[in-house]
């Protein structure tokens, strides 16, 4: 299972489950230990196949949580769909000491490159905010001084991924600020009542289009849809805002 | 075959008859995008296939959709791994595009508003294999789904169905467009499972 030395060449290997954290009732983070693993950029992902005895087997993308420092673990974190195949599995019956078959890291346009000086906006539907997660966290590992806003959409405050780990980045960081949005019910004492994102969410807090940020967009298929076109009548340049969808229509 | 994953049953077999490898089936239609989705008025919009010489061949709209077209019914392939099956599209075929097109070359970039490209070799459009398509079910194409107009090439992963085409470009070489530049199959074959670099 050794990868090969061919340049570009993207093989499967096995990698091993090295802990579970549960982030929300239906997410859960796989922290997976890849021998050679090549690193990869923020944004990136990884395709990930399971086998049944009888070798049927089944693939799916999935993007990277976690940060490269150079070596360590790989994290993805799943959202369990409930009709899904694979997500089920990988939220509700991998343990610690499987090994799971992947290979990656896969997509070169949905990356955040931090020699880009441009400050950033990230935006967030749901589980969207796990590859914009691997750049919040390379931006705290390197200090970046790009200044990062974000706004993650979620339908209540317990399905927010990673809010612990967010709340102290934000406390920590002066230049990182992540605004929430609740759609179907909010936090005791928020002062606003839950509703989707629209044209005053992300003017208040994204940045202005003069800004020329580099803007990444993720979620289902119709939150980025609207997302995307609230940026570009904003004024924000197409050409800046890159997107990753899920999810049919 | 690879290592088996303890506990992993597999649900949707017996649902996916004849997929291609790594493929699942999916009956609603994903939008898969790399930036906001551009709205084209059809009184502005063009194609234009330019050959290696330079010469350009353009239709607007009103030439475009009087040209003879045709009901496609054809499995359409994700290299994000969904399939859908017998989707039906109408459009105007290549070959009818390329009727009175003088080309030597043997390659295509296609391009789209926006900046996206996609490389396709030239034998892989004729002889009824790809079309412009301007609907899908009967409708109108969604802008979403790269409407008013995109390149429908069913028998390669369908990136390479460029949404919101505007032109073919005739090449000598093969170059890369936007993903294959990115690491993704210069081809793109689903059977042969070519979604990246070196599959």
């Amino acid at each position: 299972m050794a990868r090969t030395a061919l340049p570009g060449r993207l093989t499967w290997q096995a990698a091993t489950v090295t802990a579970v954290r549960q982030e929300t009732p239906s997410a859960r983070t796989l922290v997976l230990d890849v021998p050679g693993w090549p690193g990869h950029l923020p944004g990136q992902h990884l395709d990930l196949r399971l086998t049944a005895e009888d070798g049927y087997s089944a693939q799916r993308s999935y993007s990277i949580a976690s940060d490269w420092p150079g070596d360590g673990p790989v994290e993805i974190t799943i959202q369990r769909l409930e009709d899904g195949e694979v997500s089920p599995y990988l939220t509700d019956v991998v343990e610690t000491g499987d090994k799971i078959e992947l290979r990656g890291p896969i997509g070169g346009w949905f990356v955040w490159r931090p020699a880009q000086p441009a400050p950033v906006l990230l935006v967030a539907g749901g589980s969207g905010v796990v590859p914009l997660m691997s750049m919040i966290r390379e931006r705290g590992r390197l200090r970046a001084r790009q200044p990062f806003r974000v706004i993650y959409s979620v339908r209540t405050p317990e399905d927010a991924c990673f809010a612990d780990e967010l709340k102290r980045r934000v406390r920590d960081d002066a230049g990182l600020d992540v605004h929430f949005v609740y759609t179907r019910s909010a936090p005791d004492g928020w002062p606003a009542p839950p509703k989707r994102i629209d044209v005053a969410t992300i003017n208040s807090h994204g940045w202005p289009p003069d800004f020329a940020p580099d803007v990444f967009v993720c979620g289902p298929t119709s939150f980025v849809e609207t997302v995307a076109d609230i940026l570009v009548a904003l004024g924000h340049d197409p050409k800046k805002i890159r997107t990753e969808r899920f999810g049919g229509k | 075959m690879g290592i088996i994953s303890r506990g992993f049953g597999g649900r949707r077999r017996d649902s996916a008859p004849d997929l291609p490898p790594g493929q699942y089936l999916t009956h609603d239609f994903p939008v898969l995008s790399a930036g906001p989705t551009p709205r084209i008025p059809l009184d502005r919009w063009s194609f234009t296939i330019t050959t290696e010489a330079g010469q350009k061949h353009t239709w607007d709209w009103a030439r475009f959709t009087a040209l003879p077209s045709e009901e496609i019914t054809r499995d359409i392939h994700c290299v994000t791994k969904w399939s859908k099956l017998g989707t039906t599209w109408k459009g105007v075929s290549l070959d009818t595009l390329f009727a009175d097109v003088e080309t030597a070359a043997d390659y295509v970039m296609a391009h789209s508003k926006g900046g996206y490209t996609t490389n396709v070799p030239l034998e892989d459009l004729l002889d009824g294999q790809a079309w412009i398509a301007y609907e899908f079910d009967g409708e109108p194409l969604d802008p979403e789904h790269g409407g008013p107009a995109r390149l429908l090439i069913p028998h390669l992963y369908f990136w390479k169905s460029a949404k919101w085409v505007n032109g073919l470009e005739m090449m000598h070489e093969d170059e890369p467009g936007f993903w294959e530049a990115a690491g993704y199959h210069m081809y793109g074959d689903p059977w042969h499972e070519q979604r990246y670099q070196g599959d």
